[in-house]
Order: structure tokens, then sequence, then C-alpha cells
């Protein structure tokens, strides 16, 4: 079971990486077209493309790219000749940052709130975060973002919508630039995490064994933090997996607004310039990421599982 | 989840008459009445929507792209919502983009849906090498996330309306496919198929005279439920640039362009956003409310 899923979520990267290589060779010319520009004479073009590996066919040209991006090599940005690898290497950490953040505050709030409105249900408080939480779902990121940056940066001054910094900006400096941006993508991870927690207790508050608790005269309490939930861990540990997922990718337009230098920031830039080589490359990295994490959110829910870890 | 062996499959959005002699507008008007105050808030503000996207050109005081005064100008008489970045009428800006953020919103949808309900229907119904060819397909696509997948697509093709329908339209059909194939194999192995099937009815018959409505309830409910998504990621596109291009009017750009007003306290940019989000929830409350009406989740207190 775990071996069998271990190689499908290899499969699946191999396939991925594929694709995103096969995306480049749909565009009319080629990258060293591109380069040169129009202008270019017939032989300088056959020149660089020699120089490039142009020329070759398309599996060896997949072979040796993908052999640079496991040596961290991901070729050099049209628009200015630039390594990728440079370009991105300091914006992935920082995309990481971000949504690590995010996640440290979303998560334990999403639990608290979701357990409470699994006691708590069909009280004014879960009715109340219902309907919160279905509006927070369908509200777009940046309307988000810029009511917080309304009231919380420009009305109260209580942290900075600017969330600029740079490899050396000291620790505290850079929780205090990121909390906007982070309480964002927070707001809108929370509303499913927490839905998804209220639903995988009440779910299991259903089954003989809760009713036998209850009829025994446990507290709701009890009942709730000691038969239910450690068996709802499983779903839980697997939304919370596919939220950190969501986050990597969400982060896209969060960066966006903030102006904060990570991997979606130059992911969007490059696209309004139509630099394929770093498309390529910031695409390869967050479909890779998003890959793995989905295939950790199920390797994680077999692994809590004894049922699905000794299949008959 | 979804009851295939109903007697009567209704294409309707209403579930069926509980009486025979009252007629399917009676019915509908009376589950209206009945329906909770999030639904009918969501039905007004549909209802809204599509007023104001149809009459756009009577109801707005000034033309989608006119210049008609200074660059970010105040709230005013002559411009209730005042001007954007390069002197447009705001509220004109606005109301136009019902028309044009709603409009390709709901196209993208209608396509997504026509190609993945069909392929999904044909994967359930043939079976066997169909089957496996379309849904390892959809598998590979629903790796990549569809965001960065579109962004990639865009970069390849260009962004115009077009591609941009395109693009949102096949990767969304994805996620229609999975469920048309899920909620169609309950279907095709009732009895009644396998009637058809020896009565000698086509393909085309017995996808769309039996299977269709049999999956129509999950496939509405969905349909709103796709709607705002694909509304969502048009909108994040745009207001990335990425998406609607201007002269155009369309919520997400608008929120990018007049984006630096937040910093002096001023709510503009704030009203696009807020006529995307308001939309998408009124729409939720009444998918919520219809899948409550379709799924027999009634009885849950």
């Amino acid at each position: 079971m775990l071996i069998q899923r271990l190689s499908l979520g290899l499969l699946t990267l191999f396939v991925v990486s594929v694709i995103i290589f096969l995306a480049v060779g749909m565009l009319p010319g080629d990258a060293a077209q591109a380069m040169l520009g129009q202008a270019a004479t017939e032989e300088t073009v056959a020149a660089l493309r020699a120089r490039m590996g142009l020329d070759q066919p398309a599996p060896v040209r997949y072979f040796h790219w993908l052999m640079g991006i496991l040596q961290g090599d991901f070729g050099q940005s049209i628009a200015n000749g630039r390594e990728i690898s440079e370009l991105i290497g300091g914006r992935f950490a920082n995309t990481i940052f971000l949504a690590v953040f995010a996640a440290v505050i979303s998560v334990p709030l999403a639990l608290l709130l979701g357990i409470l409105a699994a006691l708590y249900r069909n009280s004014i408080y879960d009715r109340t975060v219902n309907v919160v939480t279905l509006s927070s779902i369908s509200t777009p990121e940046f309307f988000v973002a810029y009511i917080l940056i309304l009231f919380i940066s420009v009305q109260w001054g209580l942290f900075p919508s600017l969330a600029n910094v740079g490899p050396t900006t000291p620790f505290l400096e850079r929780l205090d630039k990121t909390f906007l941006p982070a309480l964002t993508l927070t707001l809108v991870v929370v509303a499913h995490m927490m839905r998804m927690t209220r639903a995988a207790i009440i779910n299991l508050l259903a089954s003989p064994y809760i009713e036998m608790a209850n009829l025994k005269g446990i507290s709701k309490r009890k009942i709730i933090t000691h038969h239910a939930l450690p068996n709802a861990w499983a779903p839980i540990i697997n939304v919370i997996v596919l939220n950190l997922a969501y986050l990597i990718v969400g982060v896209v337009v969060v960066e966006v607004v903030f102006v904060y230098p990570g991997l979606g920031q130059l992911l969007v830039d490059s696209v309004q310039r139509r630099d394929l080589p770093v498309v390529q490359a910031c695409c390869l990295i967050f479909a890779a990421t998003y890959v793995l994490l989905n295939l950790t959110a199920d390797i994680l829910s077999i692994l809590t599982n004894p049922r699905l870890l000794h299949p008959k | 989840m979804n009851e295939p062996g109903n007697s009567a499959p209704s294409t309707d959005s209403v579930p069926p008459p509980p009486r025979p002699s009252s007629s399917a507008l009676a019915v509908a008007g009376r589950e209206l009445w009945r329906a909770p105050f999030s639904a009918k808030v969501g039905l007004l503000i549909i209802a809204t929507y599509i007023f104001v996207a149809l009459f756009a050109p009577v109801i707005a005081p000034y033309g989608e792209s006119e210049i008609v005064g200074p660059q970010f100008d105040v709230w005013s008489e002559d411009h209730p919502l005042g001007t954007d970045h390069l002197g447009r009428d705001m509220l004109s800006r606005l109301i136009y983009g019902a028309r044009n953020t709603v409009g390709i919103a709901l196209l993208t949808t209608l396509f997504a849906f026509l190609l993945g309900g069909t392929c999904g229907i044909l994967a359930a119904t043939l079976g066997g090498w169909m089957d496996q060819l379309l849904s390892r397909t959809v598998d590979v696509l629903m790796a990549i996330p569809a965001l960065i997948f579109a962004m990639l697509l865009l970069t390849i093709f260009g962004t115009s309306i077009i591609n941009l329908i395109l693009i949102i339209g096949v990767l969304d059909a994805t996620r229609v496919f999975r469920i048309a194939r899920a909620v169609s194999l309950n279907v095709v192995v009732m009895d009644f198929i396998e009637s058809a099937r020896l009565r000698g009815e086509g393909l085309a018959w017995i996808t769309m005279r039996e299977v269709l409505p049999n999956i129509m309830p999950p496939l509405v409910a969905e349909f709103g439920l796709r709607f705002c998504f694909v509304f969502l990621t048009i909108s994040a596109l745009s207001f990335l640039g990425l998406g609607i291009q201007p002269p155009t009017a369309d919520w997400g750009s608008m929120v990018r362009d007049t984006s630096t007003l937040i910093t002096y306290g001023d709510i503009t940019p704030l009203l696009p956003a807020a006529a995307i989000a308001i939309l998408t929830i009124g729409v939720n409350f009444v998918v919520d409310w219809f899948l409550h009406k379709t799924s027999g989740l009634k009885d849950e207190h």
C-alpha cells in the first residue's frame, strides 16, 4: 500500500516534469530565437541553438534539462540572461517562510474553532462560525488582503502594508513585516480546515462507541477530547497537509498585494514578460511542492490508519 | 448521495412535485417561499447582478472606457464613486464589469461543463479503455495546481479572452469530469439502462435520455460551485494582470489599477473586490440550500 502510493507519487512527479518540459516546445520559435530577437540571422540562431543543445532530439534535451535541475541548474532567463537558480534561491526561502508562518497561526486556530464548533453544534456560535467561514471561503484573497491593509495598517498603524524583506532583515523585523500577508493566508485557509475538523468529529459522534460513552454519563467535553478526537486525527492531518499545499500555491496573489519578494511574484512578473525558462522553473517548483505535499498527506493517512496499513 | 432510483427524474431546478395536481411553477413558488433566509438573500443577489449586467448601458452614467475626469478624482455628485487611474468613471466601470467579468466566467463554466460533463458521462457509459484514457489524462492535469498551470499556459498562448476561456475551461473541466463520471457510474448499472441497451438504443439516446436526467441535481449544484471557483480564478488572474485585458472593464483588474488608493485610506479599490465577493457568497448560499433540498440532508438535526 505504502510502496504503491510512493511509486505513484514518483510517477506523478515524472509526468508533471515532462508536461512542463513539453509546454516549452509548443511555443512558436524556440528559446534561441526568443533570446536573439526577430532581427537575428539564420546562422546566429542556429549557432546559439547548437550551443544551447536545442538541435538535439526532445528526449535527450529532457534528460539534460532534468539532470541540470537535479544539480540546481535551471538555465538562464531570457529577459536578462541571469542564472535562474540565482533568481529563485532566496525567493523560494521567502515563500516557504511565509507559508510556514501562516501555518503556525492557522493550524492551531482551525483545530480549536473546529473542535468548539463540534462541541457546541447547532448553537449560535456554530451557526455564526458556519456563515462566516462559508463567506470567507468565497471571497477573493486580495479582498481580504486589502481590508486588512485598510484597517490594521492604514487606520490603526499596527503593522506595515509592505512586506519588503531582504536577505539581511533580522528575524523579528521579518515577522513584523510579514504579519499581514500571513494573516491574510490564515483567514483564507482556516475556514476550510475548521469545517473539515468539525465534520470529521461530528461524523464520529454518530458511531456506537460514542453513544456508549454518552450512556455511561461521561461529560461532553471528555467524549470529544478522549474518544472522538483520537480517531479523527487521520482526516484532520490529511486536511492540514492539503491546506499547506494550498498555502504554497495560494501565496501568489498575496505576495503581489504585499510586494513580498517571493517565488509567486517572480512567476507573475515572468509570465508578463513571457520569460518562459523562468516560468517553467517556477511552475516546476510549485508543482513539485504540491505533489510532494499531497503525497505526504496520503502517506500520513495510511500510517495513522491501521486498517489501511494492514489491508486484508 | 444522489437517488438515481427516484421515480420522477426532473431536469428542472426544483425537486419533483409532492402532489401531481400542482403545476411546476406553483411548486417552484412554494419552495422559494419556504427557502431559508440565506437562500433568499442569495437569489436576490443573483437577480440583481443579472439585471445590472443586462441593462448596463441604460444604468451606467458614462461609457465603459470613456475618460470623463481627472485621474483618481474624489467621490462627487458627477462621479458618485470617483474616477480611476486614467480618469474613467468608477461607477460606470463597476456596472459594465458585471457584464464582462460575470459573462466571461459564465461562458468559461459552460464550456467546462460541456467538455467535462460529456467526457465524464461517456467515460462512465463506455467504460474500458476510453474510461482509462480519459481518467488518467484528468489525473495528470489535476496533479498540477490550477492557477500555476493556467499561468504556464497563458505564457505560452498569450493573454486573450478566448485563450483565457479555453485554458480555464479545460483545467476546470477536469473537476467536472470527476463528478460527472462518479455520479453516472451509479446510474449506468441500473436496470433501466440495461433494458435500454437491450432495446438497442444508441449511445446518444442512453447518455442524453437515460443518464443525463438522473444526474442533473448534483450537476446543477456543482455548476454553482464551479462558477464561483472559475469566477475567483479569473478575477485572481485579472488582478495579477494576466486575465481580462484593458480597456475592458473588469473587477479584478479594477482592484489592481486603483490599489494605490488604499494606502491613503480610500476604500475605492475595495468596491470591485466586494462586487466579486458578494456574488460568490450569494451563489454559495443558493447552492447550499439546493444541496440540502436534493440530497436529503434535511434530517441532519
